[in-house]
């Protein structure tokens, strides 16, 4: 279990602006702008903490005794092979996990000095601070309108004009308003596959999470749509804290602050996107992003 | 292969419902005669009384004839009687004292007005009284003649007697007749292939010949007419057999008021409006007890129950109740609903609606089940995502995404209840009553579609005359039953268009 450690120097800015888009350092990958490439983990606020935390199911152990820390508002991707445990320990974040008969865990997921596997924890309240955009788009089967403020709706929201403003305020954010604003009230399934992933994001962020959960969000989307949903992800970057889990390691360049690797369930290494991508320090991380396994 | 089996299915399908729909339309759509009209106006109040003044003017103009014919052969009858009479006039006479007193007291009733009944009494009495005397010898002739033309007058009258049952049924009360209380008495055939079946019946005499006991019987016809050859009436049946028309006038009528009024005199007359209003609240109590209970538990057993043993052999029950005859349930719901919590003190609609739901409930519930599995699993993570409970999820998401397949088993499972008819035998109906109000079905029975079919079809005092109001009713259910699952097929559509978008 090696943590490997960024040990580049504090960034001047990162003090002065912690939770925004601040220090604009020149990429020296192809990513979009205000990555922070040059900060370490250890010098930015944890937002999720996991200790020694482990997932079953049944007997298997899907996700062995993983110990990371995930910053407030940045992008972090964890990658890995198929069957690695990654969405595993994704969606164990905001506990959908629960839903699998047989699955439980061990060890601690802190978020917010509280265990989220605490018996205590509200589960409700728990998603609806840390929203989630699934694999597939998975829009109901109801209005664009309806769809997004399903969320709000739940917390008790009645006044429409209210809603209306939360409706539009998501959807700019997810960059669809322009495309949806005529048709807000047809039904979300005649959208286009990367609009609908558009409209699931603007429908998580309508409830105002904190974090934001993706499950390999564009595995199936065309390119152009996966190009969009990427530079969402880069503009939503430091006011959501980001986790996502991707199969495409440019993806996970692209986009993330930080990287994580996965491998047969255990943490292999993770740091900076960029110093895990172009000089990583384990050999197993080294042959999986060259390609030579997985 | 595909086509041509639709085609073998579908003629299948036309074949079986063609003489459902033929004959039943019949209760709706037939020549009604001026029976009918009166019955409609006098018994429900329906049609103009000028019209009906004006038609039973011409009707009775168009009869007039026969029932002259009647009265004039009837006289020649009496006549014959008459001169029997006179020569026990002349023979009182001739005698005189104690025998002529006791003679002509018995004569005073043979008057010009009396029936030929009457005469025939009043000539039995006579000769009984002529026989009793010690000296008989000297009134042989008499008596010779009085009981040789009573017996030839007997055997007319029974002729005549026979002849006027069968136009009292074609026609209703003839004039003079004494009308009795069962309505059915006071009217004449309303349907003009009644009409022509009882025409036949007044122009021919059927009789059975068991003379070949090779076989079990022939019917013979035989004309009525050739037993009044020669007398008064001989040109009556001519005269039935031509102008039937003018006598009864039938109409090609549209009679829609059958689904809407109440029946007299045991569906002789009148429509199935309580069949119809008595399957309605049935079906409709059957649905508010069945639908809450029934989707209730699928959503249980597919969104909260553990999947153990119990819970499987829960469903294993249910699937089982599905298969139970309904004539169980209705025994059951006999016992249980009436005899042991008694809901109610004699059979009611609110009874037969339990029952009927219990034996639904199996469908209910399985179809729903089946809707709220299909429903996408990514749904349910949606909205599990996005914050909701598991009540609000299946509140919000699972039961809206699950309504065209709950809803096609509710529609089909109300067509069962609908066409159900072992499971009311016992707890809600009866063979004739009156529509209810809503609230008297929480204590009262009715008559229901299924019921009274079979009740007509076989229990029923005189099945043949009302055939006609037995295929209505099976139209009507059939119909009922089509009706609801077409808005079945629609709804589902519609939600299902409204959900794919």
């Amino acid at each position: 279990m090696s943590t490997v450690v960024d040990a580049a120097p504090k960034h001047p800015n990162e003090s002065s602006h912690q939770a925004g888009d601040s220090g604009i350092t020149m990429h020296r990958m192809k990513s979009f702008a205000g990555r922070d490439d040059s900060t370490g983990i250890e010098s930015l606020e944890v937002h999720v903490q996991s200790r020694e935390f482990s997932i079953f199911y049944g007997d298997n152990e899907a996700v062995r005794s993983l110990s990371m820390d995930i910053p407030r508002s940045r992008v972090t991707a964890i990658i890995g092979p198929s069957g690695c445990g990654k969405s595993t320990f994704l969606r164990a974040i905001n506990r959908m996990n629960d839903l699998i008969p047989r699955c439980h865990t061990a060890g601690e997921l802190i978020f917010d000095d509280e265990n989220v596997y605490d018996p205590m924890v509200d589960v409700v309240q728990l998603r609806q601070r840390i929203g989630m955009v699934f694999q597939k788009p998975n829009p109901f089967p109801k209005t664009i309108f309806d769809n997004v403020a399903y969320g709000p709706r739940l917390q008790g929201e009645r006044n429409r004009s209210r809603l209306a403003d939360i409706v539009e305020r998501s959807l700019r954010e997810a960059v669809l308003w322009d495309e949806v604003k005529d048709r807000l009230h047809d039904n979300a399934l005649g959208l286009s596959g990367g609009q609908q992933q558009r409209m699931c994001l603007a429908r998580a962020l309508a409830v105002n999470p904190e974090i934001l959960l993706m499950d390999e969000p564009t595995s199936a989307l065309d390119p152009r749509s996966t190009a969009s949903i990427e530079a969402l992800i880069g503009q939503l970057r430091g006011d959501y804290t980001i986790i996502i889990v991707t199969h495409n390691m440019q993806q996970a360049a692209r986009v993330s602050d930080f990287t994580a690797f996965m491998y047969e369930g255990l943490l292999i290494e993770y740091g900076n996107t960029t110093k895990l991508f172009t000089n990583p320090a384990n050999k197993q991380t080294e042959d999986y992003i060259t390609g030579r396994f997985g | 292969m595909g086509f041509f089996s639709i085609l073998v299915m579908a003629a299948a399908l036309i074949l079986i419902l063609y003489p459902i729909i033929s004959r039943g339309l019949s209760a709706y759509i037939f020549r009604a005669t001026s029976e009918h009209r009166r019955v409609q106006f006098t018994e429900f109040g329906i049609g103009s009384a000028q019209e009906i003044e004006r038609e039973t003017a011409e009707v009775t103009a168009a009869r007039q004839p026969v029932f002259d014919m009647i009265v004039a052969h009837e006289k020649d009858l009496k006549a014959e009687l008459q001169e029997a009479v006179d020569q026990v006039h002349a023979l009182a006479a001739a005698e005189g004292g104690f025998l002529q007193r006791s003679l002509e007291r018995r004569l005073k009733r043979a008057h010009a007005d009396a029936s030929v009944e009457e005469y025939l009494t009043v000539l039995t009495d006579v000769r009984k009284s002529l026989e009793g005397q010690f000296d008989r010898e000297r009134f042989t002739d008499v008596i010779t003649l009085i009981t040789e033309r009573k017996q030839r007058v007997e055997v007319e009258t029974k002729k005549l007697t026979e002849m006027k049952h069968a136009l009292r049924d074609l026609l209703g009360p003839l004039p003079g007749d004494r009308i009795t209380e069962l309505l059915r008495s006071h009217y004449g055939q309303t349907r003009w292939d009644r009409c022509l079946h009882y025409q036949d019946k007044f122009l021919y005499r059927y009789e059975w010949d068991y003379s070949n006991p090779e076989l079990s019987g022939l019917k013979m016809r035989t004309p009525r007419v050739e037993d009044f050859r020669g007398t008064d009436l001989e040109p009556a049946f001519a005269y039935v057999r031509d102008n039937l028309e003018a006598m009864m006038q039938p109409r090609l009528t549209l009679y829609w008021q059958f689904l809407t009024t109440d029946s007299r005199d045991a569906h002789f007359f009148g429509g199935i409006w309580p069949e119809v209003l008595g399957t309605f609240y049935l079906t409709i109590g059957a649905m508010l007890f069945a639908i809450p209970i029934g989707v209730i538990a699928a959503i249980y057993l597919c969104e909260y129950a553990r999947p153990t043993k119990t819970v499987s052999l829960l469903r294993s029950c249910i699937s089982t109740l599905a298969g139970v005859p309904s004539i169980v349930f209705g025994l059951f719901g006999l016992a249980f609903f009436l005899n042991t919590i008694s809901v109610s003190e004699s059979k009611s609609v609110l009874a037969g609606s339990l029952t009927l739901a219990l034996m639904i409930l199996p469908t209910v519930i399985r179809a729903s089940e089946e809707a709220i599995l299909a429903v996408p699993f990514t749904y349910k993570e949606a909205a599990l995502g996005l914050g909701a409970g598991r009540w609000r999820t299946v509140l919000t998401v699972i039961l809206p995404a699950a309504l065209p397949g709950i809803l096609t088993g509710i529609v089909i499972s109300m067509g069962r209840a609908a066409g159900e008819t072992a499971p009311i035998i016992f707890t809600a109906a009866v063979s004739v009553g009156l529509a209810l109000s809503p609230l008297q079905t929480l204590n009262s029975p009715t008559p229901a579609l299924p019921w009274n079919i079979y009740n007509l079809c076989t229990e029923h005092e005189a099945v043949d005359e009302i055939r006609h109001v037995q295929f209505g009713m099976v139209f009507t259910l059939v119909a009922l039953v089509l009706m609801l699952n077409i808005i079945a097929i629609a709804l589902r559509a519609r939600i299902s268009r409204k959900l794919r978008g």
